[in-house]
């Protein structure tokens, strides 16, 4: 049981700053992201795959954090939850319309809604509905109901693309 | 809910990756991560070591070569999702791809991993039976291919042997005049099929059926070929009543107990879904649309 522990020396950029830590090769992304780099914004459900809670970018593309070994985001940039508002501390307008349009309530779910979402509007500045339904369909709620969810995403669209926020 | 201790390799070739996978006991290779990252989070699996193949580039891409299509068992299936090369020559895939998993999942999963695991319900090892793909292997001691039929040995087993690991997989084209359809039910999109059906009908000039594939997943250990059907297909056209005769034959096969859907209600899954894809297929075909 005493063998030696394997480690390695990790460098990733989080949301713009450059870290390097050394973990064991068994450690999961989100444990990393959580114990080692202290940013708990990301939160761990299922562990397994399946809540979709912890999702975070990894180079552009959203990936399950407790699906990635730390070791395997060596070199790779990340964005996760606490990179997401603009550098002036202003709500990013996704947040901003999650706000408005109540759609957290626990906020258990809320930073692998807002990752997964970031992902989809920066591939398609127009998602229809269904494009949004279909997309988080791999993050569970259990609170909202996700009709909130999925009109603070087609809002925070319309704001992305220059039009004005509907009324709600 | 950790993974246990492990030791960690990550090869940036093929061959460096094969004399690792021929030299060390108990060692597991990790494509994409998402089917073998649950099991170690559950310790289901127990490697003493994991060979880590998402760092050799020479693994990953698509190409056409002798009427078939070649894709890197490192490609990702977001990747296959989004490649105009495979909605092109292997539209059966493109749809079944909207299918596989979510949006997370897919930016990180592998052809090579899903056809490894060989998870029942899974989507792509259904459509690699349906084109009856090849898939090339490779070990320390050489190289040899393996034939999609042969691929499976069981529930979650391949047939490679100790040492060997999946290099690229090779789909034959169909000719044009040939429709393709997947459909698939499962309780909530991305899901595991409950069931889920693969067809390709080629039509002849005269609007008779010149070559058929009908694959089943979700329903046994594997991808199911419906050959019996298919060549009962052989020579009709894909009017009411040959799809009302394929979909009676596919709603007799034997389906095993399950404790969430019983066999009877798979078995009407298997009916209807067979004479939807059928006539989508159908339709598909004499727009000449591959």
């Amino acid at each position: 049981m005493n063998e030696p522990v394997d480690m390695r020396t990790i460098s990733v950029k989080v949301n713009g700053v450059e870290h390097r830590r050394t973990a064991p090769v068994r450690m999961l992304l989100s444990d990393f992201l959580r114990h080692e780099l202290r940013l708990t914004g990301t939160h761990v459900g299922c562990e397994h795959g399946v809540c979709g809670a912890c999702t975070v970018l990894v180079d552009g593309r959203s990936a399950r954090a407790c699906l990635m070994l730390a070791v395997q985001s060596d070199g790779c940039e990340i964005l996760t939850i606490e990179g997401i508002a603009n550098a002036d501390g202003t709500l990013h307008p996704l947040q901003d319309a999650f706000q408005r349009h109540h759609a957290l309530q626990c906020g258990f779910c809320t930073p692998g809604m807002l990752t997964t979402l970031m992902e989809l509007l920066a591939d398609n500045p127009s998602p229809t509905e269904e494009d949004v339904k279909i997309t988080i369909s791999g993050n569970l709620c259990r609170c909202t109901g996700y009709a909130g969810i999925v009109k603070a995403a087609l809002d925070a669209a319309a704001v992305l693309r220059g039009e004005k926020a509907p009324e709600i | 809910m950790k993974p246990p201790p492990f030791s960690y390799y990550a090869p940036t070739s093929v061959q460096e990756a094969v004399a690792l996978l021929g030299s060390l006991e108990n060692a597991r290779v990790l494509a994409g991560g998402q089917s073998l990252l649950p099991m170690l989070n559950m310790r289901f699996a127990t490697p003493d070591h994991v060979i880590d193949i998402n760092r050799i580039p020479d693994l990953t891409g698509m190409a056409i070569r002798d009427g078939e299509v070649v894709i890197g068992a490192m490609t990702r299936q977001r990747d296959l999702e989004f490649s105009p090369l495979i909605r092109e020559h292997l539209p059966l895939m493109h749809e079944a791809l909207q299918f596989v998993g979510h949006r997370q999942t897919r930016n990180r999963g592998t052809i090579g991993g899903s056809l490894c695991h060989l998870d029942p319900a899974a989507e792509l090892p259904c459509i690699a039976a349906a084109h009856d793909a090849v898939v090339d292997v490779v070990s320390e001691s050489g190289a040899r291919e393996i034939r999609f039929a042969e691929f499976p040995l069981g529930y979650l087993t391949p047939s490679l042997e100790p040492g060997e690991m999946v290099r690229a997989i090779r789909f034959p084209i169909w000719p044009t005049r040939t429709g393709a359809s997947f459909v698939e039910f499962a309780r909530r999109h991305g899901d595991f099929a409950i069931v889920s059906v693969a067809v390709l009908v080629t039509m002849g000039a005269d609007g008779a059926i010149e070559r058929a594939s009908l694959t089943f997943g979700g329903v046994g250990s594997g991808p199911m070929r419906m050959h019996d059907v298919e060549s009962a297909l052989i020579g009709k056209r894909l009017d009411a009543v040959a799809i009302k005769a394929a979909a009676e034959t596919c709603g007799a096969i034997e389906i095993d107990d399950d404790p969430y859907t019983p066999p009877h209600y798979r078995k009407h899954l298997c009916r209807t879904l067979v004479a939807r894809a059928l006539e989508t297929a159908a339709s598909r075909a004499s727009g000449s649309r591959p």
